[in-house]
């Protein structure tokens, strides 16, 4: 597993001193100009990357003989609301928008929080057994979440907790790739001197913590939080065990949708339209934020 | 895994203005000696290893122990030790080869189509660009579409007589297909759901790799008369090989673990994949056994053979990169 992260690091030498203007002023050397056919390319992928999202909204106001015709329809119309409101009177997609809310906002902030802490002392800190820790961390990213379930769900099942929002919280909060961002990035963008200038004043270790690491920290924890809310919006494996569609988040209430009680394309489309928007929405505000996020070194959830 | 600080803007923005004259070497000493014996460390990594204990380390081990025995979902006390015996079970079970072969097939169908085209994408990206933001993010939209979402307009896109793919291919004279029943159709669908989710942000992966090389090596590949298509062929893909190595992998846990689109595709919610298991994953074949047979020992020792099968792919890279490395120096 060390090779594997060390690999990419190689990849990409870390230009820290470089100061921006110059790194672009030599990228605008070497970077050639595209040509038409660059754009007709790149246009065609963005149509297809994006058509699909417009197509739900599409065939969520059409009956299935209209999808069919010929020419098929590239336009909604107004039974669009007329499916929506259908949509959410089979499943309670209301409930489950304001559930992932929670679920994903909960997550989000624990992740950022229990990451940001261990990242900084694996990055800062020496103390016993933390290589062998850290080794653990990293490995445990490449653990099928098949590895975990049966025990969780006896879990929560003891518990009493199936349908109910911690049983999807707690167990997400445990994001290997979050430490490990945090410590990559606070490695580098920490510097010793300033810890020690902390201690000099007399600052507590916790003082130190709120008042200097996390204030360097807080673009990376940005980052991570964008995508960690991004992941568990859109998780689908374990919420589908643990939830129902009594209580669901929007994935089970889309499982539970697609899932075959329901007979008609439309009302099914529909339903999709209105889980995914709230996502897409913010996606569209932050999405140049995201792909810096990702480019600066993101991992599958 | 390329690191948030490589990137100059944010460790310029982050980076503290320059503190105090250097400390004296004793100082210095001081200091590391301080930092080595720090035990608050302990503190702060205590609530993720917390919860890394109660979410994930005790269930991996309770997996274990549970694909040790025959366990009843129904039943969980009565619990009867059969020691190997759910993997050899496993092992002689047609079910078990045809979700492995239907993983492997599906896993090669859309990792290496996604990875080529990322590839191609990442070079195109590369150029200078008019509303190259425009481009990052639409390409991005994918992987913020949730599994589920993905797979419920695919299953439409793919419909046999609604299908907007099928009317396509109707106007331009082809039959329609039942993407759904075929073994092949079906698992080309699904492999088009997985594709188009990855696809852009592996691009934006392989981008971020290239932005890094070296222009000294386009350069002197540009006095050896080197076309551009050559210099994409041997600077681009060997400066790459590294990042490459590393999404191969990730895709591939992630194709090990398939799930969510198998499940979805069926529009039945049906665990089987397929009526006649045509796409029925390693995935899907375990919470099959798990949430619809109610046989726990069965599922575990089904979960564990896919992590064991992680760790061999995960080696083979790990050998491979290492080969490299010594090869290198």
């Amino acid at each position: 597993m060390t090779t594997l992260t060390s690999a990419p690091e190689q990849a990409v030498p870390a230009p820290a001193s470089a100061s921006a203007p110059r790194r672009r002023g030599r990228r605008a050397r070497k970077v050639t100009s595209a040509g038409p056919l660059t754009h007709v390319l790149l246009g065609l992928t963005a149509l297809l990357s994006v058509f699909p999202l417009y197509w739900t909204a599409v065939a969520a106001s059409k009956t299935n003989a209209e999808l069919a015709g010929t020419p098929p329809p590239f336009l909604p119309d107004a039974d669009l609301f007329t499916n929506i409101g259908r949509a959410m009177e089979e499943a309670p997609i209301g409930l489950a928008i304001v559930n992932s809310v929670i679920v994903a906002g909960c997550i989000t902030v624990g992740t950022v929080l229990c990451s940001t802490l261990a990242g900084f002392a694996f990055a800062k800190l020496r103390f016993r057994g933390n290589k062998a820790l850290l080794g653990l961390v990293v490995g445990t990213m490449m653990v099928p979440t098949q590895l975990a379930i049966i025990p969780l769900f006896i879990l929560i099942a003891q518990l009493q907790w199936v349908d109910h929002l911690q049983a999807v919280v707690l167990p997400t909060l445990v994001s290997a790739f979050g430490v490990f961002f945090m410590r990559q990035f606070l490695s580098q963008a920490l510097p010793d001197e300033l810890l020690e200038a902390a201690r000099m004043d007399g600052a507590s270790t916790l003082r130190t913590f709120w008042s200097v690491v996390v204030p360097v920290a807080r673009p990376a924890m940005a980052v991570l939080a964008m995508l960690t809310f991004l992941t568990a919006w859109n998780d689908f494996f374990w919420p589908i065990i643990a939830l129902t569609t009594e209580n669901p988040t929007v994935q089970v209430a889309l499982a539970g949708l697609g899932g075959g009680y329901v007979p008609d394309t439309a009302v099914i489309m529909a339903g999709t339209l209105v889980g995914t928007l709230p996502v897409l929405v913010v996606f569209v505000v932050l999405g140049k934020q995201i792909v810096g996020g990702i480019m600066q070194g993101a991992v599958k959830g | 895994m390329t690191i948030a600080s490589d990137d100059p803007r944010v460790a310029a923005a982050a980076a503290p203005p320059p503190s105090a004259p250097p400390a004296p070497a004793t100082a210095a000493r001081r200091r590391r000696s301080r930092l080595t014996r720090n035990r608050w460390g302990y503190a702060y990594v205590a609530p993720f290893f917390v919860l890394f204990a109660a979410f994930s380390l005790y269930p991996f081990l309770y997996t274990a122990y549970i694909s040790l025995h025959e366990v009843r979902l129904s039943d969980i006390d009565g619990a009867v030790f059969v020691g190997f015996g759910n993997y050899t079970e496993l092992l002689q079970n047609e079910f078990f080869w045809n979700a492995a072969r239907n993983t492997l097939t599906i896993g090669i169908l859309s990792t290496v189509p996604q990875l080529a085209i990322a590839l191609g994408l990442a070079h195109l990206l590369n150029y200078r660009l008019r509303g190259r933001t425009f481009f990052r993010v639409a390409m991005l939209m994918p992987y913020a579409t949730s599994i589920a979402a993905a797979t419920l307009v695919f299953a439409q896109l793919f419909g046999h007589d609604y299908g907007l793919i099928n009317t396509l291919l109707e106007a331009v004279g082809f039959d329609r297909i039942d993407w759904e029943s075929g073994t092949w159709t079906s698992q080309i669908a699904i492999s088009v759901i997985v594709t188009w989710r990855w696809t852009g942000y592996n691009a934006l992966i392989y981008l971020a790799a290239m932005q890094a090389i070296p222009n000294d090596l386009y350069e002197a590949a540009t006095l050896d008369g080197a076309s551009r298509w050559q210099q994409f062929l041997h600077v681009t893909v060997p400066a790459l090989k590294p990042t490459i190595l590393f999404t191969i992998v990730v895709s591939t846990i992630g194709a090990v673990q398939l799930f969510g689109e198998p499940l979805l595709f069926s529009g039945n919610g049906m665990t089987s994949g397929g009526v006649s298991n045509q796409y029925q994953t390693l995935g899907l074949l375990m919470y099959d056994q798990g949430w619809t047979n109610f046989r726990l020992g069965q599922a575990a020792a089904t979960a564990w053979t896919m992590f064991l099968i992680i760790l061999v792919v995960v080696g083979i890279a790990g050998l491979i990169a290492r080969r490299r490395a010594r090869a290198e120096r």
